[in-house]
């Protein structure tokens, strides 16, 4: 029951964050890419509810910012100016799954006031905004990138488990080749291999494409180990003697048995393969500026002013460790439930 | 017990034969009379010390005959000295190891006279034959010097004549505007030690990295001691060198010099902060800031010197040579020759938004290549218009531009107007830039993608292949004067970088400038020659070639133990006046 009650909450936490970063759109007050030129590196600014002339208010507010005299990243509150915190309000375009275009946000405030709930960066860009926009893109790509990964990982398993001997060799000693590579660098090299100049669409199916390509080969072996056990078992033999089709054998009774392996193959992939496009995008071989991703917001880090003056442009990062302990949590769940069942 | 008194005893074996090994630098000699010294005015300080410094990449090599790299120049500009030197705060030029100059009325004939009894750093007595050997070779073309191209006057070469032991004759073939500036920076050799290897038709391969030190000698304020590739350089007091402070003390100060390797600014400036290094020559306005944080605490001066030599500018391809199967780019060169699209990007850039962002204040905003830290030269009446994007969208719809209904720009042919700015990756500060001009020119309706590459590969694309759109970049002036500027401006100049080396002027504005800069080498009234270099800069301001952005400030850091720093604005900002530094006790 415990153990239940864990798996609903992981799952849940999970889609709660999936949700409200893949409808980022909607809870991101700006755009991704507006830059407000006057407010680099203005610190994260705390709402109020209490203003000494107005008493206490339901409604948050933040107050005017304006910089301190002689420093360009010191800003002060201007307690004369109250922006109150109004909600669905209508701002800039955005769409939802690039299907549905809308211009609704949760929350904003009004011209010439400005809300930076974490902040903003070296151009005046919302962090809170880039980091939802930035979260769309690493997490699909994380995701993406694990379907194909598991698909051709399927693929050549249940090849090599099922047909035996003559596919068994050569896709098996591909995989070992596969898992002693250094993928981090073969990442690199890859990627640096490919043309630089490219739009941000292409930039990022190629990088979907690389990083799914170079890690079929795990999957691919414990697939390979599911199959090669299944084919055996009495209930296969039992179809096979009743005269069943290779193809009906392997849908019908072989491929169904790998399923809890393929979920907790994918729950352990997804952060892994997030965390490879925020390493590419770090090195500046992922997607490039100004479309968001959590790797080229984190790129910022590399220049010593940034990373010694301004702790909310690390943001990026901590946002990525709920992402992988939800997932490997679900692992976790999965290979529960997967031995529960098995029994 | 006992093990550990012998490792104690060990130790101390160890440490003092190793502080005898690091000998000690030489002590200055005492002055000699009949030497003619060059006193450095009311400079005073105290004997001794090391200063540490960063240097971002090694040399390549210590002949001053092949140097083109910075780190090689910078070492050996500290080992060297030139006949005639420009003052780096003055900007004007000051005798150096020649203790007069006379000009024939004509301009032609250039007679210097030489200090008597002054000696290499080898112990070695210098005289005219030195100077007449090391012009020798900057002249002779198997030896590919650098710095051939400013003895080549109205396409003929200096002749160098000894008058005798302390006098000699430069003959000129045209008249040369500030002619004397060409004698700085070209260090005066040693014949003595390099007169064989120049026979034997070696010389290129002289003074490289492998050279003993005993081999290396010059006139400069140090000489070579230790080089450790990977690691660090050291120089040590040249104890015959030829300047004295105000007590008739010989300079330098400084026991020894020692150059670090750090690859990246960022690095440079956590060593310094950390008190490895004692001096920052560059510094960007985000270090400086964190820098500025920390001063109190720390033991560090910092200096901002206002606007540089440096500026920055974006230029689009309008080279007629281009990489094969590129009709995209040729078609896209419509546009980029249209001085009207020019002039509409130029008007949309917010400049303004470049100096907050990206250098926090510290630079100056510009529409033309001279910087404010030019003010000799600078063309003052040039207007510097206001950012407006109504006045750009006017520019483009004269132009024969329209938009469509969802806001982009199209050309008289319906093409979207899009293009790709290449900058160097590594430079932060340029990718900003670029990012600032992305977001600016969307408002037009031009669609700008940023392409940060590896530096070497933006100057191969710019220089070599030809295949980029638009690119930033910087050049920094090693001096105020336009000579050696030509190369940029000239339509046949190497480093003419929106159309490299034509074969004529494409435009008639740039014959006009080329008309103007070659007018203004020979010219010798600098009255004359300000008003021409004037009209060069109205018509970069008005053609853009390149459009200029802005001019960062010279920012330097130095620790406060450090005495008579006196950081300028020219080359080398930190270390020109090395022999007066000293380490205040």
């Amino acid at each position: 029951m415990t153990s239940s009650l864990k798996f609903k909450l992981v799952v849940t936490l999970l889609v709660v964050t999936h949700g409200v970063i893949a409808l980022g759109g909607f809870f991101a007050p700006y755009d991704a890419t507006t830059q407000s030129r006057d407010f680099p590196y203005a610190a994260p600014m705390r709402l109020h509810f209490f203003a000494p002339g107005n008493g206490w208010s339901v409604r948050p507010f933040v107050y005017g910012v304006k910089e301190a005299p002689g420093n360009l990243d010191q800003y002060q509150e201007d307690r004369g100016q109250i922006y109150p915190v109004e909600f669905f309000v209508r701002g800039s375009k955005y769409s939802l799954a690039g299907v549905f275009s809308s211009n609704l946000h949760l929350f904003g405030v009004r011209e010439p006031g400005h809300i930076f709930l974490l902040g903003s960066d070296g151009l005046g860009r919302d962090q809170l905004s880039r980091l939802l926009f930035g979260g769309q893109l690493s997490l699909l790509a994380g995701v993406l990138a694990t379907m194909l990964s598991l698909v051709l990982g399927t693929a050549m398993g249940a090849t090599a488990g099922f047909f035996g001997k003559w596919a068994d060799e050569p896709v098996m000693r591909l995989t070992d080749l596969f898992l002693a590579l250094p993928w981090l660098y073969l990442l690199l090299a890859v990627r640096a291999f490919l043309p630089l100049s490219i739009t941000p669409t292409r930039a990022f199916l190629l990088i979907v494409i690389v990083i799914g390509i170079v890690g079929w080969a795990r999957p691919a072996r414990l697939v390979r180990g599911v199959v090669l056990s299944a084919r055996e078992r009495r209930f296969v033999t039992a179809a096979r003697g009743f005269g069943a089709t290779r193809w009906y054998l392997l849908r019908r009774h072989i491929l169904p048995q790998t399923t809890y392996v393929l979920l907790i193959q994918a729950a352990v992939l997804i952060p892994q393969y997030v965390l490879a496009e925020v390493t590419l995008s770090f090195v500046g071989l992922g997607v490039a500026e100004p479309v968001p991703s959590w790797g080229n917001m984190l790129a910022n880090l590399q220049q010593y002013h940034v990373l010694v003056s301004y702790w909310w442009m690390y943001l990026p990062a901590l946002a990525l460790v709920p992402v992988s302990l939800g997932y490997f949590l679900l692992a976790n769940g999965f290979q529960d439930r997967a031995a529960t069942n098995a029994l | 017990m006992v093990g550990r008194a012998f490792r104690c005893i060990v130790w101390a074996a160890i440490f003092t034969a190793t502080s005898f090994l690091r000998a000690a630098a030489p002590a200055p000699q005492p002055l000699a009379s009949g030497e003619e010294l060059l006193s450095t005015g009311n400079i005073t300080g105290e004997y001794g010390g090391r200063l540490v410094v960063a240097l971002r990449a090694e040399p390549k090599t210590f002949n001053p005959l092949n140097a083109i790299d910075q780190p090689s120049r910078d070492i050996i500009g500290r080992m060297s000295s030139d006949l005639l030197h420009i003052n780096a705060i003055s900007q004007q030029t000051a005798p150096a190891l020649a203790k007069n100059w006379k000009v024939s009325p004509d301009g032609l004939k250039y007679t210097l006279t030489l200090r008597r009894g002054l000696r290499f750093s080898d112990g070695h007595p210098f005289s005219a034959d030195d100077v007449v050997f090391t012009f020798k070779l900057h002249l002779d073309e198997k030896v590919h010097s650098p710095q051939r191209d400013l003895l080549v006057i109205g396409g003929q070469p200096i002749s160098v004549r000894k008058v005798n032991a302390s006098v000699v004759e430069f003959q000129l073939a045209k008249p040369y505007a500030a002619a004397e500036r060409i004698f700085d920076s070209i260090a005066i050799l040693p014949e003595h030690l390099l007169a064989k290897t120049f026979e034997d038709g070696r010389i290129t391969e002289a003074w490289s990295l492998n050279s003993s030190p005993a081999e290396i000698a010059g006139m400069g304020p140090f000489r070579m001691k230790e080089y450790v590739p990977g690691q660090q350089l050291v120089l040590e007091r040249n104890p015959y060198f030829w300047k004295v402070d105000q007590k008739k003390r010989r300079l330098p100060y400084l026991d020894e010099l020692v150059f670090l390797f750090v690859p990246s600014e960022d690095a440079q400036v956590l060593r310094f902060q950390g008190g490895e290094t004692d001096l920052l020559s560059r510094l960007s306005a985000e270090n400086y800031a964190v820098l500025e944080k920390d001063q109190d605490a720390k033991a560090f001066q910092l200096q901002d010197l206002g606007p540089g030599l440096e500026f920055n500018f974006l230029f689009f391809n309008q080279n007629s040579v281009l990489p094969k199967d590129s009709p995209a780019l040729q078609s896209k060169q419509e546009w980029f020759r249209q001085v009207a699209f020019r002039q509409a990007i130029s008007s949309a850039i917010d400049r303004n938004g470049i100096i907050h962002l990206v250098y926090r204040g510290r630079a100056t905003p510009l529409w033309f290549h001279v910087t404010p830290a030019n003010k000799l030269w600078l063309n003052q009446s040039i207007q510097q218009p206001q950012r407006s994007i109504p006045h750009a969208r006017e520019l483009l719809k004269a132009a024969g531009f329209s938009w469509k209904d969802d806001g982009s720009l199209v050309d008289a042919g319906g093409h979207p107007v899009e293009f790709s700015i290449i900058t160097s990756a590594s430079n932060a500060q340029r990718t900003k830039m670029a990012a600032i001009i992305q977001d600016d020119l969307k408002e037009l309706g031009i669609k700008v993608n940023v392409v940060p590459l590896e530096f070497k590969a933006v100057i191969d694309r710019v220089f070599q292949t030809h295949d980029y759109e638009a690119a930033i970049l910087a050049l920094g002036g090693g001096d105020v004067d336009p000579n050696p500027q030509m190369n940029v401006w000239m339509s046949n100049g190497s480093s003419h970088v929106w159309d490299l080396a034509e074969s004529k002027p494409a435009t008639p504005w740039e014959a006009e400038i080329d008309r103007l800069m070659s007018l203004q080498l020979s010219t010798i009234r600098p009255k004359e020659r300000k008003k021409l270099y004037d009209n060069v800069q109205a018509i970069v301001a008005d053609k853009l070639p390149i459009i200029c952005l802005a001019s960062p400030n010279q920012l330097v850091g130095a620790k406060k133990n450090i005495g008579n720093f006196q950081p300028a604005i020219l080359d080398h900002a930190t270390l020109w006046n090395v022999e007066q530094l000293y380490i205040k006790k």
